[in-house]
């Protein structure tokens, strides 16, 4: 049954395009850093002695501009692969560093969201009763507050903020509509056979829902973390561009805030403003991809090829 | 049938006023909760300025309260919040919050309002259309996942540029130019809508790519549906097929309103900033990078409330056109 659905998901155009992009990004965010001499905020370090120097290229170069960077003593050849900011600074580290943090942050806040979620819905579903009232109405408060304005004031009170932090407070205010999808499939699931037989045969409430329901639906599961996966990475963007970002280090979304303060549109140095965002419009297209190609494969009502 | 509106109704608006009243606890939480002292943040701003640090120092001691007990600390915050009263700002200081945010609404009104509604019938319309067409819908189907996957504010950075920057078609900085005076004149309404129009059309074609997506997916359940195979038996036209398809497909996506509301108030906070245009959010960036807490809670609850009111329209808007509501709650009786 496995390798059947496989082999279906293999046949699956979107399926295979879609995981052909997350790769590429994926081996981008893995190797893109060991071909750069910039460091994350796209400086040259120079060690002096015991002295770090951090030093800048020409602003405002376009992409695959050659510059030399002026060492104590030597002269270095540099190839800026998508040019430099107003600052000197290599914008291809920015980039890919950032894309980096930007993966940690969809796979730790994707993957506390996809887990807060997949726990509240188990319990809410399967217990029902009270338990199952009170997590629905904690669940429907989460619903209407805009998970936006909550991270924003929750960061906003934060002096130092990481990528970690930044991604667990994203997961712990991303997982409301999982929790209801989730309670919704434990509901459909909890009067079966087999879970009636679970009961009877003593199993423990944790053991059903691990044992008995959880497996059949890993594959929805699946599907819910690729979307928690995205919609984290989106969260954090956002947050990074109006300036909530980690206080340390480099993000695609601080990358773009840096672009639009220092007026790059107006300027014209597009190499600054577009391609951060487009490798994460396209990461996120290709996830969707393959939710749709899976959604294709588990339900063939929606095939069309 | 009335009274089991009126049941969905109460049931609804019980969740809503936990929401409202869990929101403001949080905003009143959050600063209390977090380490560091942000008074003390706040208070360096003015330094140079001895008579409104000591009117600063004296408005914070009475509006956090700090040296009392934390329930009447609680208490007034309620108190101040039910009378509008959100605080005063240190960054544009002494212009109350309640009025900057109150000058900063209508713009956010004035872009999401019709990005939103437009972007639903537009996107409904096209997503019906590439339901039904295999054809188009191949190439359609990308293009809408790629718009709905763009981060809000970095489509709006590409329409800048292109649109405002290369082409020169569009004004992308601001509601209207400097050298205008906001008045009912010609001049300043076709300046105003030269601005308004890239910020709108950014949001709009963003959210289009989602309803796209949820209107064909529907379609394509429904139309495999018994009831359509029944009609197409009985030798329906593919026009009355399509109705009815149109009609059971396009509830989810009421509801799928109301749920995204919050991620499209998000992406309008952003697309403002790219814009500077005068919104909620490009104020709440300047409390950010400023770091005036007053402003920021205040942008917080403003934006929660708004979400709420908008919730509340649609619900009552689902109650009138599903029935199955109506008679699901008068079940009981």
């Amino acid at each position: 049954m496995k390798s059947e659905k496989l082999r279906i998901a293999l046949k699956n155009r979107k399926f295979k395009v879609g995981v052909a992009i997350i790769v590429f990004f994926a081996l981008f965010a893995l190797i893109g850093p060991l071909v750069t001499p910039f460091d994350q905020l796209g400086y040259y370090p120079v060690k002096l002695h015991k002295m770090l120097l951090l030093k800048r290229s020409t602003p405002n170069l376009p992409p695959m501009s050659h510059d030399v960077i002026y060492a104590p003593g030597r002269e270095i050849n540099v190839t800026h692969y998508l040019g430099t900011d107003s600052f000197g600074r290599d914008l291809y580290a920015q980039v890919v560093y950032g894309l980096r943090n930007s993966l940690i942050v969809g796979l730790i806040g994707g993957g506390i969201a996809t887990f807060v979620g997949l726990t509240i819905g188990f319990l809410a579903g399967y217990r029902g009763g009270w338990t199952d009232e009170i997590l629905m109405m904690i669940t429907n408060i989460m619903l209407v507050i805009p998970t936006m304005a909550l991270l924003i004031i929750i960061a906003a009170y934060m002096s130092t903020r990481g990528v970690i932090i930044e991604s667990i407070i994203i997961g712990l205010t991303a997982w409301p509509w999982t929790a209801r999808a989730i309670r919704a499939q434990t509901l459909s699931l909890k009067n079966r056979e087999f879970v009636h037989l679970a009961k009877l045969a003593g199993l423990s409430d944790l053991k059903i829902i691990i044992g008995e329901i959880l497996p059949n639906i890993t594959s929805y599961v699946f599907m819910v973390f690729i979307l928690q996966f995205g919609g984290a990475i989106l969260a954090a963007i956002g947050l990074d561009f109006i300036g909530l970002g980690p206080t340390r280090g480099i993000s695609l979304g601080i990358i773009l805030q840096n672009a639009v303060l220092w007026n790059a549109i107006n300027l014209g140095y597009w190499w600054w403003a577009i391609p951060p965002g487009l490798i994460i419009a396209l990461f996120i297209t290709g996830l969707y991809f393959v939710n749709i190609g899976l959604e294709e494969v588990f339900n063939p009502r929606l095939r069309r090829e | 049938m009335l009274s089991g509106i009126r049941r969905y109704l109460i049931r609804k608006t019980f969740v809503y006023v936990l929401t409202f009243f869990s929101a403001v606890t949080i905003d009143w939480l959050i600063p209390r909760l977090m380490p560091g002292n942000p008074i003390s943040i706040m208070m360096s701003r003015f330094a140079s300025l001895p008579e409104a640090s000591k009117y600063m120092y004296s408005y914070f001691m009475e509006s956090f309260g700090l040296d009392k007990p934390l329930w009447v600390q609680y208490i007034n915050f309620w108190k101040a919040v039910l009378h509008g009263d959100l605080g005063i700002s240190t960054y544009m200081y002494p212009k109350p919050v309640a009025d900057i945010i109150k000058d900063a609404l209508p713009y956010d009104i004035a872009i999401l309002l019709p990005a939103i509604t437009l972007s639903w019938i537009v996107g409904n319309w096209l997503g019906a259309i590439a339901g039904k067409n295999k054809k188009l819908d191949s190439f359609l189907m990308p293009v809408f996942y790629f718009l709905t996957a763009s981060p809000y504010f970095w489509f709006a950075i590409v329409l800048a540029y292109i649109l405002g920057a290369k082409l020169d078609l569009l004004p992308i900085s601001g509601a209207y130019s400097y050298g205008i005076m906001p008045s009912l004149s010609l001049e300043f309404i076709v300046d105003f809508l030269k601005h308004w129009i890239l910020p709108f059309l950014s949001l709009f074609l963003v959210m289009l790519g989602g309803w796209a997506i949820g209107m064909r997916n529907m379609i394509i359940y429904e139309v495999e549906a018994d009831y359509v195979r029944y009609l197409e038996a009985l030798g329906a036209s593919e026009k009355t097929l399509m109705k009815h398809a149109f009609r059971n497909a396009i509830l989810p996506q009421v509801t799928g309103l109301a749920l995204q509301l919050g991620t499209m108030v998000a992406g309008a906070l952003t697309t403002e900033i790219v814009f500077s245009y005068p919104g909620i959010g490009y104020i709440l960036m300047q409390g950010i990078l400023n770091q005036d807490y007053f402003l920021i809670q205040g942008c917080f609850l403003v934006i929660v409330i708004s979400v709420l009111v908008a919730n509340f329209i649609i619900d009552l808007l689902y109650a009138v056109i599903d029935p199955r509501v109506r008679f699901s709650f008068t079940e009981g009786e």
